[in-house]
């Protein structure tokens, strides 16, 4: 048996405990943001022929991503995933050597798009290229 | 309390030093007699505003403060967002409660005289903070940049417009510009969720230091009656009561929230007419409703609704220099012309209000309310009387 003031009390504090719980709870559920639906389309027009002949690799824009297509040979291209696998900085390709460099953290990958130097755990992901004409796509593989 | 929590306590008070605000709790009181009802709705407002500061922070999160987005991300919370469709209802909601409050508050100081002296600058200060919770009202409104909103702050920025010598810099100033435009977003958003939320938090501090330094004021009516007022221990007997008041408004505020969702309107479009619904929040109706019954023409040079809003201007400084002014209360402890003054003020208020919507619900309402309390307070008195 609980003494009166003792199931008051008890009463109060639960009173208490399921007030702050309806406040609480809605709260937590507005502050985790809700998934909005993505970008997913499969293909993109990433660039035209013309467009890489200069710099032989270009940045475009996959969805909300980034992704890194590369000339590398003449009418040959390949194209990544150009969030970088270490802490996702935006890779570029380093001309000089061949490889594509990420500037954060000195990470190197190859055109294969394997992680070859530094600290980038994972190679890049590959997308397929195809060329119709003089627009190149880039799908998901 | 547990040891624990008294060691905790202990560390505390060495360290922080919160002897002033324990002596407050130890000693305070708050007088008790038949307008002691009055005393609950300062904490009222306080209670309402921090449940605008707590959803606004959230709503801050999602709210996009730009013509192309900000109707559209209102729209995303309302319907995206887990609980948004709450959360910005209890804002809106709330400040509508919060202006109210800040009404009542306002006029019961007025009537119970607890603006004389040493209470001058708590009343300076509360009259400040009331024309800041209608700037919040008037900033606040844009933001969803509906229809309405898009309207209503043409107009009422016009108003500013039309005030003698400075309202061109004054347009220009609200409006960001000339016209009511994207820029007049960014700045209202800059006024409701910075510049007056740091103007209002040193005021509400500077004016709770205020009040408890003064203790609660007791209406001349009741201090006539020469025996000394029973009163009440503030912690924790008054303060149970304001915390039960403040349930009963959570209550209140979800059910309204739940019930009537707080609309969104239709996107604000510069290029379209006025809608034939347009009208200002409830707050402004009395103002908007006076405007509208004054005909045009001008006089001397000045339009004649410069007159009645430099009237309103005038109303104002009079009101918040009242302390001041009023030196009859101090030496006779009565100003029945105080009192008619504010009956006046709050008649017209109601009155216009009426008019403005059409409809005299809120006078009969008021009047109800009104004859309630006074009902209530004689009974308080009278039980208070067998009692003792
Ligand atoms: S993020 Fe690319 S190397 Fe660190």
């Amino acid at each position: 048996m609980t003494s009166r003031r003792g199931f008051l009390e008890r009463f109060v504090q639960l009173t208490f405990g399921a007030l702050g719980a309806v406040v609480v709870y809605p709260v937590l559920r507005f502050l985790s943001p809700p998934h909005v639906a993505e970008d997913r389309s499969a293909r993109v027009l990433a660039a035209k022929v013309a467009d890489l002949s200069r710099d032989g690799w270009k940045i475009f824009p996959f969805g909300s991503e980034p992704g890194i297509l590369v000339e590398v040979a003449p009418g040959e291209y390949r194209a990544f995933s150009a969030t970088c696998t270490h802490l996702e900085c935006t890779v570029q390709m380093e001309k000089a050597s061949h490889r594509i460099w990420c500037a954060c953290h000195n990470g190197y990958y190859d055109l294969e798009g394997r992680n070859v130097a530094g600290p980038p755990p994972r190679p890049l992901t590959r997308f397929t290229v195809h060329v119709e004409g003089e627009d190149i796509y880039v799908s998901r593989a | 309390m547990t040891p624990v929590a008294s060691r905790v306590a202990g560390w505390l008070r060495d360290r922080v030093g919160l002897s002033g605000l324990e002596h407050v709790v130890q000693t305070k009181t708050v007088p008790v007699h038949r307008h002691s009802a009055w005393y609950y709705f300062g904490g009222m407002t306080l209670f309402f505003f921090t449940i605008q500061v707590t959803t606004g922070i959230l709503l801050m999160l999602y709210y996009k403060p730009s013509v192309q987005e900000a109707h559209e991300s209102i729209q995303f919370i309302m319907t995206q967002v887990s609980f948004g469709w709450l959360i910005r209802s209890i804002h809106s909601w709330s400040a509508n409660l919060m202006v109210a409050t800040a009404f009542i508050h306002l006029f019961s100081v007025l009537l119970m005289k607890a603006y004389r002296p040493p209470r001058e600058l708590t009343w300076m200060s509360g009259f400040v903070l009331l024309v800041l919770v209608l700037g919040f009202g008037f900033s606040g409104y844009l933001l969803p940049w509906n229809k309405l909103a898009y309207f209503a702050t043409r107009v009422g920025t016009d108003i500013a417009g039309s005030v003698p010598v400075v309202g061109g810099f004054l347009l220009r100033f609200l409006r960001g510009g000339d016209h009511v435009s994207g820029s007049t977003l960014s700045r209202f958003y800059g006024w409701h969720v910075a510049i007056l939320p740091a103007i209002t938090t040193f005021l509400i501090v500077l004016h709770l230091v205020l009040v408890q330094r003064h203790g609660m004021s007791i209406p001349p009516s009741e201090e006539r009656h020469g025996v000394p007022v029973r009163r009440m221990r503030f912690v924790p007997d008054f303060l149970l009561r304001d915390v039960f008041g403040w349930i009963l408004a959570l209550g209140v505020l979800a059910a309204l929230a739940a019930l009537f969702p707080w609309e969104l309107g239709e996107k604000a479009d510069p290029f379209a007419p006025a809608p034939p619904d347009i009208r200002p929040e409830w707050y402004f109706m009395a103002m908007f409703q006076a405007l509208r019954l004054i005909p045009g023409g001008s006089l001397f040079g000045l339009e004649n609704e410069t007159y009645l809003i430099l009237g309103f201007g005038a109303v104002g400084l009079l009101a918040f220099l009242l302390p001041l002014i009023d030196r009859r209360v101090v030496r006779e402890g009565r100003s029945p012309l105080v009192t008619l003054a504010g009956v006046f003020g709050l008649a017209f208020l109601v009155g216009f209000t009426a008019i403005g919507y059409r409809a005299w619900w809120p006078v009969w309402a008021t009047l109800l309310i009104a004859a309630g309390g006074w009902m209530a307070g004689r009974m308080a008195v009278s039980r208070q009387e067998g009692n003792s």
